[in-house]
């Protein structure tokens, strides 16, 4: 199962371990992990389900490009790293 | 009087308390996160905070034990952007970014419904939101006939990049009738809780824009509304142009030309008993907004506006470049304690209507939002 990764500087606002979960896309896994932790959600987020403006999501070491609807593409052994822009400051 | 005060920063939020040697921090909540507003219901006492946490977006907080604990609640959230939204803004020459109006931007008021509406808050929102909770903000709705009236696409962004509602005032013995003012975007008004809506910017003149849009409701740059709770007809607007004074709930302003150095400020209090009396913070004008000459007033009028104090007394009169901003000024119920903090972290107290000013803190974050204990 894909293993999703968040920032460290979320921990300090939301819990949000380290997560193996089911999903082929980004968007399916980081729907698991939101399932059993629904807080999490607005953080990474927003309103719409878009990739909130200043955050970032890594699919083993490539930046996603579908930022809208997360549809890219995880291998079963896939990592996603979800983390802070820079453009953000 | 109230003997404590709820100080929303950039930085954090810190408790002010008055002990037998003076007002004091006692206690720092959210250290470290940007606070933009700030509520302690009178009614029952809860205290929310809004935070912006930029990459993590608008999350709203709430205590029922003064502070001690606390829990996220929900935040308004927007309808989506259609494609006859981005004609209308298209037709109307609107220039924000389509995605800024479907997302939460900023918490800019948070208010108290009327006291025969325990648990039910307005909220001002940035882009250009009026919202409601029912329920201590555990949900939030969308005021849809504001929100979906084909003007609204003539609003625009006042130093923020979007419209933002910050100014939402109760008429304190009909909670139908709620008065609220839009940066920019002018004054509206219900009388029936929110089903329809009307301009009330008779009066007002925003010289920004060209000589024959000067007029328009939807043009004027309200920067903050607050009206007299015995006197809830009595309202003052500091408005982008100077400052307005309505003696019949918004129907008509005049405008004061004279108002000690400068007509040009953010905030303003008035008076809880007499609507005659109140107190703003002026700056230069609108494009250098520091105080006149480097010295650091506040004006005061007790006379609706016909004549005007200017207090120094415990205010930096040298090379003092605080702005006070919307929020950042209140006053107690007695009408004789006042509160105000600074963009540059300063924060006074006044025990006597605003003759003599106390300094609390020189070295507080950024200060967005000042607000006395229920």
């Amino acid at each position: 199962m894909p293993r999703v990764v968040f920032t460290p500087n979320l921990r300090r606002h939301v819990d949000c371990p380290e997560a193996d979960v089911a999903g082929v896309t980004v968007r399916s896994a980081l729907d698991a992990v939101f399932a059993a932790n629904p807080k999490l959600r607005g953080y990474v987020v927003d309103e719409h389900g878009r990739l909130r403006t200043h955050m970032v999501v890594y699919v083993d070491g490539e930046p996603v490009k579908d930022r809208d609807g997360l549809g890219d593409a995880v291998r079963t052994d896939g990592e996603i790293y979800v983390m802070q822009a820079l453009s953000g400051g | 009087m109230s003997e404590r005060l709820h100080v929303a920063t950039h930085k954090g939020v810190f408790t002010v308390d008055r002990g037998p040697s003076g007002w004091a921090v006692s206690k720092v909540d959210f250290l470290g996160d940007n606070a933009t507003m700030l509520l302690q219901d009178p009614r029952d006492r809860t205290l929310y905070v809004a935070l912006d946490h930029g990459h993590f977006g608008v999350k709203l907080h709430r205590s029922d034990d003064e502070g001690s604990t606390w829990t996220e609640v929900a935040v308004p959230t927007y309808p989506e952007f259609t494609e006859a939204d981005e004609a209308k803004q298209a037709e109307a020459g609107e220039f924000g970014a389509r995605r800024d109006f479907s997302k939460l931007g900023e918490f800019w008021e948070l208010t108290p419904g009327g006291p025969d509406q325990p648990g039910f808050l307005w909220a001002g929102t940035i882009p250009g939101g009026l919202f409601y909770s029912a329920d201590r903000g555990d949900s939030w709705q969308l005021v849809e006939s504001l929100w979906h009236r084909d003007d609204r696409w003539q609003w625009f962004g006042g130093g923020k990049d979007s419209p933002g509602i910050h100014s939402v005032a109760v008429h304190p013995r009909n909670s139908s009738h709620v008065t609220v003012a839009i940066s920019c975007g002018g004054v509206w008004v219900t009388e029936d809780g929110g089903e329809t809506w009307n301009h009330r910017t008779s009066g007002m003149t925003a010289d920004y824009m060209p000589p024959d849009k000067a007029d328009e409701p939807n043009g004027q740059d309200p920067h903050r509304l607050v009206s007299c709770p015995s006197r809830p007809e009595s309202l003052w607007v500091q408005h982008h142009c100077g400052i307005y004074r309505s003696t019949d709930a918004g129907e008509n302003w005049q405008q004061v030309t004279e108002a000690g150095p400068s007509t040009f400020g953010f905030a303003v209090v008035t008076h809880p008993d007499d609507g005659d009396t109140a107190w703003f913070v002026p700056g230069v004008k609108d494009e250098c907004r520091v105080p006149v000459d480097g010295r650091f007033v506040v004006t005061r009028t007790r006379d609706g506006g016909n004549t005007f104090d200017t207090l120094t007394n415990g205010l930096p009169q040298t090379h003092a470049y605080d702005v006070v901003y919307r929020h950042a000024l209140d006053v107690d119920r007695t009408g004789n304690r006042l509160a105000m903090g600074s963009t540059t972290g300063n924060l006074w107290v006044t025990e006597n209507g605003g003759d003599d000013w106390t300094t609390v803190s020189t070295h507080l974050p950024m200060v967005h939002c000042v607000r006395f204990g229920a």
